[in-house]
Order: C-alpha cells, then sequence, then structure tokens
C-alpha cells in the first residue's frame, strides 16, 4: 500500500524558499498569486500490517521536525 | 590526569580533522575518532565533539538522519550522564535533532551559503566551553553554512535568555536567527551548539586565535576538576 507523508512548516516559521519560489513566480509575469510555502512529500510504500500509530510514530520522530513542521498522512487506496 | 576526548565522523561530516586537531593541539592529548555505526563511546570519556559537514547529504534535514545514528544513542546518554558535547554547525543541528538542544536550524534567511568570519558577541562566560572569555567580549570566528538560522518560538527564546543559555551571538546579522543566537547550552550547561567554528581559530596560522578559549576553557575545567 501507498502512503504518503506531506511535511510542511508550520505557520510563523520562516520559508525563505518559499519566498524565492513566490519571486520566481512572479517573474513568470502570472500575477495574483499571495503567497507561497515549500514541504515536502514523502512517498513510502508499505506493508497492509504496517499500522497507522507505526506511521504516527515514523512521522513525529524523522519524518517530521515537529519544532519546525506539521505533517499530515494519507493512505492511497491500492 | 589526561583529557579524554572522541570526535565523532558521520559520513559527510568534513571538519572532524579540524575537531580533533584542535583538541589535540589544545590539551595535548590524543583524541579518539569514533564511526558513526559504532554502537558505543570509549569508557570514560571528558568529551565528546560533534564535528561540521554535510552528515548522511544533509538528507530530509539537515542532522536529522545522524541524529538517529547508533552512536548518537550513545552520546545522549553520555550527555544525559553530564558528559560535555560539544556541536559545531552540522553537530548543532545534530543536536538539535536529537533534542538535546531546543530550537531547530533553519534555511539562512537570505537562502545564500554564508562561509566568512563574523563577530561574536559572548553573552554567558561562566559555562564549561566559555570560562576562559569575559563577558561581552567580541570574538571573530568563521561561519561555513546554508542552515543555520535559528528558530525556537518565544517562550523557549525567553527561557533561554532568562537562564543565560545563550553562549554566543552574531554582533551583525548573519543568517536570520532568532535574536541573533549563535550557540546555546542545554539546561544543564554540559551541552554547547553553535554555527561558527572555534575549531578554525586556534593558531595564528589561521587567521586567529579566538575560538582557542573554548577550547582551553573545556580542557582546563576538566583536567583540573
Amino acid at each position: 500500500m501507498k502512503v504518503r507523508v506531506f511535511v510542511s512548516l508550520k505557520n510563523g516559521v520562516l520559508d525563505p524558499q518559499g519566498r524565492a519560489i513566490h519571486h520566481a513566480i512572479e517573474g513568470l509575469g502570472i500575477d495574483g498569486v499571495k503567497d507561497v510555502r515549500a514541504g515536502k512529500m514523502i512517498e513510502l510504500d508499505v506493508e497492509d500490517s504496517v499500522t497507522d500509530s507505526q506511521l504516527e510514530e515514523m512521522a513525529s520522530k524523522l519524518l517530521a521536525n515537529m519544532v519546525i513542521e506539521n505533517y499530515r498522512i494519507e493512505r492511497l487506496a491500492a | 590526569m589526561t583529557f579524554r576526548s572522541a570526535v565523532i565522523t558521520f559520513p559527510g561530516s568534513n571538519c572532524d580533522r579540524d575537531m580533533a586537531d584542535a583538541l589535540e593541539k589544545v590539551s595535548g592529548a590524543p583524541v579518539t575518532r569514533v564511526w558513526h555505526g559504532d554502537a558505543d563511546l570509549p569508557a570514560g570519556l571528558d568529551f565528546i565533539a560533534l564535528p561540521g559537514g554535510f552528515s548522511y547529504g544533509d538528507y530530509l534535514r539537515s542532522g536529522a538522519m545522524a541524529a538517529r545514528s547508533p552512536i548518537m544513542q550513545a552520546v545522549i546518554a553520555a550527555a544525559n550522564r553530564g558528559v560535555p558535547v560539544l556541536g559545531v554547525c552540522n553537530g548543532f543541528q545534530v543536536l538539535t535533532e536529537a533534542g538535546l538542544l531546543p530550537g531547530a536550524l533553519l534555511r539562512n534567511a537570505g537562502m545564500n551559503f554564508v562561509c566568512r568570519e563574523v563577530r561574536l558577541t559572548v553573552e554567558n562566560s561562566q559555562s564549561l566551553f566559555t570560562a576562559r572569555y569575559e563577558a561581552g567580549q567580541e570574538i571573530v570566528i568563521p561561519v561555513a553554512h546554508h542552515d543555520g538560522n535559528y528558530f525556537a518560538d518565544d517562550a523557549t527564546l525567553d527561557q533561554l535568555e532568562g537562564e543565560g543559555r545563550v553562549a554566543f551571538c552574531y554582533a551583525e546579522e548573519v543568517n536570520g536567527s532568532a535574536r541573533q543566537i549563535a550557540g546555546v547550552l542545554s539546561a544543564a550547561g554540559n551541552v554547547l551548539g553553535m554555527m561558527p567554528h572555534p575549531e578554525r581559530m586556534i593558531e595564528a596560522e589561521q587567521g586567529g586565535t579566538d575560538g582557542r578559549a573554548l577550547f582551553e576553557s573545556a580542557v582546563k575545567a576538566l583536567v583540573s576538576a
């Protein structure tokens, strides 16, 4: 089963990468983008036996740094 | 008494030799080099150093993989027993990822890798690592990092300042760090993490000696203890 873990910076944490992307979007000549925040998506291929709490543990102990980041786990239908 | 120290090398560390060299020159004692995959530290260590570099290629986040390596479990246990631990640059990132120091090191606010000498202010001259500096003394130490922008929530920053746990601040704008923080101490005072590289300023040939007092502080405190 495929699982996607989305990791994003918490609100209020400066995201210079997002800001640089925003600036580059403006360089494309496209208006109307109010803000850009960059994160990452980690895709796991796991056995069905892997539990939700094990996924939470992976996300909170390793994939995200809870001081600065949030995460969201999405199980994909096979 | 001989000063017994160890420098941990992770895959991608690149300041480990400089760190070992600084410790050897200041202490006059050999330094044990320990590999990340080792499960145990040498017995009876007085001092552990986590060097700069790009451990595990900075994959996931700077220091994230190293913080979960086998040897770090031993380093965390030693730190919790009171063994002094110094983390410089990537070593600082590893210490925050391992939970030995609060906060996190974000991408530099200006997005650029910053590699130059910077002026620091010694904020705490009472610690194990800083006793041979004067409070408020300005020193020059080089930085070389992409992720040195210190972040913690306001309550944590207030606590760090209130408890005298900010060891060094930048005396100029460098990377966007909260309250210009360049180095922080653990609650017990035996763990110091800092982005600037004191091991690169221990003899005149390196362009300055302002980093030497940090190692002298630790050696003096531990050998005379």
